[in-house]
C-alpha cells in the first residue's frame, strides 16, 4: 500500500508539476497576452486617486 | 485632495460589527481572567482586556468626532491606516533589534548580561521576543502597511471593509503584544517561530481571516482589468500563512481557561508540520510577501515598468509551486525517511532559478536608469537588498545539499545565513519602502535627509558584512571541531572548548548587529523629521497653514 501510494505521488507529482509549469509559461508567453501585460506593467506608475462613480 | 463632495451616505455596519466583535471579546477574556486556571492566563488576559478596551473606547471616540463626515469615503484612499503601519513598522523594528542586540551580547559576554534574579531576561525568554519581533512585529506590519497601500493604488479603489482593515491592524498589534509578554512570563508551545500557545494562535487566525478578506475585498472591486502581480504575491503570502498557521498550530487546550496546550501530532509527524512551516514561514513571509514590495517599490521610485512583466508571471507560480516543498531539508539525518529529505533537497536547489528569476527582474527594472544608484540612496538600498536576496537564496540550496548540511547544521553558519537573508533582504527591502512611504503619505517633497540615509546604508552594510562574516567563520569552525576524532577514535574536542572558540567571532557579530541598530535609529529619526515636514521634506507646493505664516513673515525679516 505504501509502495503503491509514494510511487502514485511520486510520478502523479512529476507529471503534475511538468503540466502546470507548461501552462504558467504558456499564460506567460502567449503573443495575444503580451499587450495586457504591457498595460498591467504600466500599473504602478500612474498616480491617479481611486475610480470613484 | 482638493475635492468638494456632497456629504455622502455614511454605512456604520463595519463599524458596529467590529464594536460589537471586540466586546465579545472582552466578556470572553474577563470570564478567563475571573476563572484562569493559571497565573500567566490571568496576566495574558488582562493584558488583552487592557489593549480591546482601549481599541474599543479609541473606536468610539474616533466615530463621534467624525460624526459630521464619512471616514469611509470611496472617493479617497485609505492612507492613514498605512501612516499607522509605517509607525507600528519602525517601532517593532527598532524593539526586535535591540533584543536582538541584547541577546548577541548576552551569548558573547554571559558573566555580565545574566542575571538570574530576573528569569524574563533569561535567553530562552528573550530569544522568541527577538525573533517574533523582527519577522513577525516588524516584517508583519511592514507587510500590512505596504499591502493595504499597494491594492489600493493597482487596483484603483478604496481599502474594502470600512472598519475592518482597523481590526486588521489593531487586531494584530494585541497579537504581537499579547504573544511578546507571554513569552516574557514563560508562556510558549516550543515551536519555532510558532511560540505562541492556542489562544494567541486563535486570535490570528480571526485577525488573519479579516485581512484576507479585507485584501480579497479590495481586489473584487478593483477598477483595473488586471491584477498587477505585486497583489499576487502579497495574495499568495496572506493564503499561505493562513494554512500554515492553522495547520502548524493544530491542538488541545487542556483547559479552556488554562494557557497550556497539547499538539495534536507527535513525533516526525509533528517535526515535519513544524518545519514544512518553518521553512514556509521564511518562504511566504519572508520571501513571497517583501517580493511584492520589490514588484511595486522598485518600478514606482525609478518610474519605470518591470524588466519583464513574463518572466515575474513565471517567477510567481515557480516560486510558490516549488517553496512549499522545501521544508524537509531542515530535518537531514533524523527519524525522517530518507526520500523525504531527497525531496525536500532536491526542491530546495530547484528554487535557486525562480529565486534568480526574480531577483533578475529586480535588478533589470533599473536598466537606463543606472545612475540612480548613485545619485538615489533608496534605490541604492533596494537594489543592494536584492544581492543580497540572491546572495541568501544561493547560500541555502547549497546548505540544503546533505552533505553540506552534515556540516552547516545547528552551526552559527545557519545563524549567519538566516541573518544574511533578514537584514540584507527583508530588512533594506523594508527600510526601502518606509522611505518611499514617509514622503508620499504625509504628502511631503522628500525625505526630511538623504544625507542621513547614506549614513544609514553604509552603517549598516558594514554591520550586515561584521556579522555575516564572523558567524561563517564561526559556524565552519564549530562544525569541523565537532566532527574532528583523535586517533584513538574519540573526539577531539569538548562541547565547550566549541563554545570557547568562537568568543572572538560573537564579538564581532554583536558589534555588527549594533551597527545595524545604530542605522535603523537613524532611519526612525529620518523619517520622523519627514513627517513634521523639516528639513528637504519641507514642501513649498501645497502650503499648509504654518508655511503660510512662515513665507509670510519672511520679507519683514
Amino acid at each position: 500500500m505504501y509502495e503503491v501510494l509514494s510511487s502514485f505521488a511520486q510520478t502523479g507529482g512529476l507529471i503534475y508539476f511538468v503540466v502546470m509549469f507548461g501552462c504558467a509559461l504558456a499564460y506567460a508567453l502567449w503573443p495575444s497576452n503580451k499587450s495586457k501585460f504591457d498595460d498591467a506593467a504600466q500599473l504602478p506608475l500612474s498616480d491617479k486617486g481611486p475610480h470613484h462613480d | 485632495m482638493v475635492q468638494t463632495h456632497a456629504y455622502n451616505y455614511r454605512d456604520n455596519t463595519s463599524l458596529y460589527l467590529v464594536s460589537g466583535a471586540l466586546v465579545f471579546f472582552l466578556s470572553l477574556a474577563l470570564l478567563i481572567a475571573r476563572y484562569a486556571a493559571d497565573q500567566a492566563m490571568e496576566v495574558q488576559s488582562w493584558t488583552f482586556i487592557g489593549l480591546a478596551m482601549a481599541f474599543l473606547l479609541g473606536t468610539i471616540f474616533w466615530a463621534s468626532n467624525n460624526a459630521d463626515r464619512n471616514p469611509f469615503d470611496e472617493a479617497e484612499y485609505e492612507d492613514t491606516i498605512v501612516k499607522w503601519g509605517v509607525i507600528a513598522s519602525v517601532f517593532w523594528g527598532l524593539a526586535g533589534l535591540l533584543v536582538g542586540l541584547i541577546i548577541a551580547l548576552q551569548l558573547t559576554f554571559p558573566n555580565i548580561f545574566y542575571f538570574p534574579e530576573l528569569g524574563w531576561t533569561n535567553f530562552g525568554r528573550l530569544r522568541p521576543l527577538h525573533t517574533s519581533a523582527v519577522i513577525f512585529a516588524f516584517g508583519g506590519n511592514v507587510l500590512i502597511a505596504t499591502s493595504f497601500y499597494v491594492v489600493q493604488r493597482t487596483c484603483r479603489t478604496r481599502l474594502a471593509g470600512g472598519m475592518w482593515p482597523w481590526f486588521v491592524f489593531w487586531g494584530y498589534q494585541i497579537f504581537i503584544v499579547l504573544a511578546a509578554t507571554g513569552y516574557l512570563v514563560g508562556v510558549t508551545q516550543s515551536k519555532e517561530y510558532a511560540e505562541p500557545e492556542w489562544y494567541v494562535d486563535w486570535w490570528l487566525t480571526l485577525v488573519w481571516v479579516g485581512y484576507l478578506l479585507v485584501f480579497l475585498g479590495t481586489l473584487w472591486k478593483r477598477k483595473e482589468p488586471h491584477i498587477y502581480v505585486a497583489n499576487w504575491f502579497y495574495l499568495s503570502f496572506i493564503v499561505t500563512i493562513a494554512m500554515l498557521h492553522i495547520v502548524n498550530n493544530l491542538s488541545v487546550p487542556v483547559s479552556l481557561t488554562g494557557s497550556k496546550s497539547v499538539q495534536v501530532f507527535a513525533g516526525v509527524q509533528d517535526a515535519m508540520t513544524q518545519w514544512w512551516y518553518g521553512h514556509n514561514a521564511v518562504g511566504f513571509f519572508l520571501t513571497t510577501g517583501f517580493l511584492a514590495i520589490m514588484y511595486y517599490f522598485i518600478p514606482k521610485r525609478v518610474n519605470r515598468p518591470v524588466y519583464s512583466y513574463r518572466l515575474s508571471i513565471v517567477h510567481f507560480w515557480s516560486l510558490i509551486f516549488i517553496y512549499i516543498w522545501a521544508g524537509p531539508h531542515h530535518l537531514h539525518y533524523t527519524a525522517l525517511p530518507q526520500w523525504a529529505q531527497t525531496l525536500g533537497m532536491a526542491f530546495s536547489i530547484m528554487l535557486w532559478m525562480p529565486s534568480w528569476g526574480g531577483m533578475i527582474n529586480g535588478v533589470m527594472t533599473l536598466s537606463g536608469a543606472w545612475d540612480k544608484l548613485r545619485t538615489d540612496p533608496v534605490v541604492r538600498m533596494m537594489v543592494v537588498s536584492l544581492a543580497f536576496y540572491g546572495m541568501a537564496t544561493f547560500e541555502g540550496p547549497l546548505m540544503s545539499v546533505r552533505a553540506v548540511n552534515a556540516l552547516s547544521h545547528y552551526t552559527e553558519w545557519g545563524i549567519g545565513h538566516v541573518h544574511s537573508g533578514a537584514l540584507g533582504w527583508v530588512g533594506y527591502i523594508s527600510f526601502g519602502a518606509l522611505y518611499c512611504l514617509a514622503p508620499w503619505l504625509w504628502k511631503r517633497k522628500d525625505l526630511y535627509s538623504n544625507n542621513l540615509v547614506e549614513w544609514h546604508f553604509w552603517i549598516s552594510t558594514v554591520g550586515i558584512l561584521f556579522y555575516m562574516i564572523s558567524m561563517w567563520f564561526a559556524g565552519i569552525t564549530e562544525g569541523l571541531m565537532w566532527r574532528a576524532y583523535n586517533e584513538f577514535g574519540f573526539l577531539e574536542y569538548s562541547f565547550v572548548e566549541t563554545v570557547e572558540a568562537k568568543h572572538i567571532s560573537y564579538m564581532i557579530r554583536a558589534l555588527g548587529g549594533g551597527l545595524y541598530f545604530i542605522g535603523a535609529v537613524i532611519m526612525a529619526y529620518n523619517l520622523c523629521r519627514t513627517a513634521l515636514g523639516h528639513g528637504e521634506a519641507r514642501d513649498e507646493v501645497s502650503a499648509t497653514p504654518q508655511n503660510d505664516i512662515h513665507s509670510t513673515l519672511q520679507p519683514a525679516e
